[in-house]
């Protein structure tokens, strides 16, 4: 069971301004039936440009109605440029708090604003999907980038399981777990700015992808394969993806499953050196 | 406020008849039943009634059951012993829809062993089909696991029947049954299953005991090692109150066994009949048919699982959800996923189990009360029949 504040049950089980607005005057809708939880948010602005109402649908679990409910009374009353400011973190403080696993929920609070806000002003269609640049990251929730790395930004997200928590991203299939991690890095600054330090931690680092390949090409063909050689073995590089580091041993090494894991041990010691102590060897 | 208490699948009350069954092994007779003295001893008579009355239940020898501490052990032992057994076979042959305590065995296995599994899928129903099942048999198959009943919709499968087939390859054969053992018959004199798990917390007796039948001239190979107990079949000093306690709730489970057809699965259908008549937009996940006689697994569309749960509980309905959001995951249950049930209706699945100790009284009360909560969700949400979704673009297949 979740551990849910007083105030999350209240707002759960008391929802505030719940419904829609005829004549809205910005709609925002984000999430689907499919991805398990989904907001419909609707403003009324006033001529002096305050938010003068706002009522929502939800289709989700308990923290999301809750963060829906909680969204309305935040908005109602302030300005739109006030509204623009409120992030996530807003709505969870305003609840108390979220399960960690649940903050999610706040931040389709906040992207329903967002695209609510937008729409108003006339920039984008009510429905979110249409309105997103960039690169589309997790197929499974629908995440775009932009999304994740404003999360990211906003909340000092520092690891995978965390964007997850907050945007979904990577919870599904978990084939964009290694585009999370890029993002990560993109947030923390690595990639965009070189290393300062003159001499680099490891030998691979700020080489770009192809001078690693080579990099570790030539450490296989150089350090390891005369040492198999010599016992009557080789190995042959099948894959590199990432960290991940495919081969295959023919001859003598092939055999027998014990002296494969001594030997994969030696390859990778033999790249974690010379390459990248973030290397891991596979057969494959 | 009174707890309806509708989720038996998940665990059980304790028969009050089992508590006192093995109360006294707490305070007065805390003897370990290895011990020379007649303190001792006496504890180890007890504890040869209870072997007898699981063997009874199960239709098999009282030396074939070896106690544990839980259904997951059981099982974890099953599979290692038979995969110790024959080192030189490395295919295992599992569903889809099997209990965690399988599936993350045989992924483990799978990632860090090597092996090579194979998930039977279900159709629409949670049914398995037997011509994908004998064609997945190969001569490396060192041994298959197929639960007796699945957990989330209370299917029934093909049990007799695939034990034989297996057996035709020389395969060994395991089945999980902690749902069934106690809700349908079992008789191992007649279906040649090789090993069998259950617990005890699912049949009325406390949580941290359980059993596995073993049959006689199987090679096994122990899980627990460091102790004669269970005939050097798995260590460890025996949890007397627990196995006393599980020879209760089986002979008790014998008696009832009737009951559980009868009694309980007419108010099992009285809810199930009465939930898909009066709300609109649901759906029942799972065999019609080949059902244990408590569980039924109902989708309602458009409204989500845990908020549902939450609502419940608010009138003291107890009842759990293979929704996304009660899992702790965000995807939903694998079992609805894998018979395809979509992802509008999985979000929504409410499963209700029942136990002898339910009354009629209670499901009244559930279907009074439950179909009103649906309308209320429904209102706060921004889909309805008429109104769908845009598609996600999920692709949840492993
Ligand atoms: S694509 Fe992100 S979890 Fe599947």
């Amino acid at each position: 069971m979740w551990e849910y504040t007083d105030k999350v049950k209240d707002h759960f089980l008391n929802p505030r301004n719940a419904g829609t607005i005829e004549d809205a005057d910005g709609i925002g809708e984000v999430g689907s039936l499919a991805c398990g939880d989904a907001l419909t948010l609707y403003i009324k602005v006033g001529d002096d440009g305050r938010i003068t109402d706002a009522k929502f649908q939800t289709f989700g679990c308990a923290s999301a109605i809750a963060s829906s409910s909680a969204l309305t009374e935040l908005i109602i009353g302030k300005t739109v440029e006030e509204a623009e400011k409120i992030t996530n973190k807003d709505i969870a403080q305003y609840l108390g708090g979220l399960p960690r696993e649940k903050m999610h929920c706040s931040v389709m609070g906040q992207e329903a604003l967002e695209q609510a806000i937008k729409n108003m002003r006339g920039e984008a269609p009510s429905k979110a999907e249409h309105s997103h640049e960039g690169e589309l990251i997790c197929e499974c929730f629908g995440v775009f980038d932009e999304e994740i790395l404003q999360a990211i930004k906003e909340n000092d997200l520092k690891t995978v399981e965390d964007v997850t928590n907050f945007t979904k991203a990577g919870g599904g299939c978990g084939k964009c777990i290694p585009d999370i991690e890029r993002l990560l890095a993109e947030a923390r600054g690595e990639g965009v700015c070189p290393a300062p330090s003159a001499e680099p931690a490891f030998p691979a680092q700020g080489m770009t992808n192809i001078q690693r390949m080579h990099l570790i090409e030539r450490v296989i063909d150089e350090d390891v394969r005369p040492k198999l050689k010599a016992d009557g073995g080789n190995i042959e590089l099948v894959d590199i993806d990432r960290d991940i580091v495919v081969i295959r041993f023919l001859g003598m090494c092939s055999g027998c499953p014990s002296s494969r894991a001594t030997l994969e041990g030696l390859v990778e010691t033999a790249l974690r050196e010379k390459v990248d102590p973030g290397l891991k060897v596979r057969e494959g | 406020m009174k707890t309806i208490y509708l989720d038996n699948n998940a665990t059980t009350q304790v028969d009050p008849a089992v508590f006192e069954a093995m109360r006294p092994y707490f305070t007065e007779l805390y003897g370990n039943p290895s011990s020379m003295h007649r303190f001792g001893g006496q504890v180890g008579v007890t504890l040869k009634e209870a072997r007898a009355s699981v063997a009874s239940l199960l239709g098999c020898e009282p030396e074939e059951i070896i106690f544990t501490s839980c259904g997951s052990e059981s099982d974890n032992t099953a599979i290692r012993s038979a995969l110790n057994a024959r080192p030189d076979r490395r295919h295992i042959i599992t569903t889809a829809v099997e209990h965690p305590a399988i599936l993350s065995l045989c992924k483990y296995l799978e990632k860090k062993d090597g092996y090579e599994v194979t998930y039977l899928s279900t159709d629409e129903y949670g049914r398995l089909d037997l011509e994908e099942y004998k064609a997945a048999i190969r001569p490396d198959t060192a041994i298959i696991s197929v639960m007796w009943a699945n957990n989330e919709t209370g299917n029934i499968y093909p049990i007799e029947e695939m034990a034989k087939i297996a057996k035709e390859h020389d395969v060994i054969f395991h089945t999980d049954a902690v749902q069934a053992v106690g809700k349908v018959d079992i008789d191992l004199s007649k279906i040649p299953v090789d090993m069998l798990s259950l617990s005890g917390h699912k049949l009325h007796a406390p949580k941290g005991v359980g059993a596995l039948f073993v049959r006689k001239r199987l090679p096994f190979r122990p899980f627990l090692i460091g102790g004669h107990q269970e005939r050097s079949r798995r260590a460890g000093t025996e949890n007397t109150t627990g196995i006393i306690a599980l020879g209760k709730a089986c002979e008790l489970a014998r008696e009832h066994m009737t009951e559980e057809n009868t009694e309980v699965k007419r108010l099992r259908d009285k809810l199930e009949n009465g939930l898909l008549a009066s709300v609109p937009d649901t759906k029942l996940n799972g065999d019609p048919e080949h059902r244990l006689p408590n569980t039924t697994n109902i989708s309602f569309g458009y409204v989500e699982g845990e908020a549902i749960l939450l609502m419940i509980d608010q009138v003291g309905i107890a009842a759990s959800s293979g929704s996304a959001c009660t899992s702790g995951s965000l995807e939903p249950s694998h079992v609805l996923l894998s018979m395809g049930v979509p992802f509008t209706f999985a979000h929504g699945s409410i499963r209700f189990s029942l136990s002898r100790f339910n009354t009629e009284e209670e499901i009244d009360f559930v279907l009074e009360t439950l179909p009103p909560i649906i309308e209320n969700l429904r209102k706060l949400s921004p889909f309805s029949a008429e109104k769908q979704a845009p598609a996600c673009t999920k692709s949840f297949t492993e």
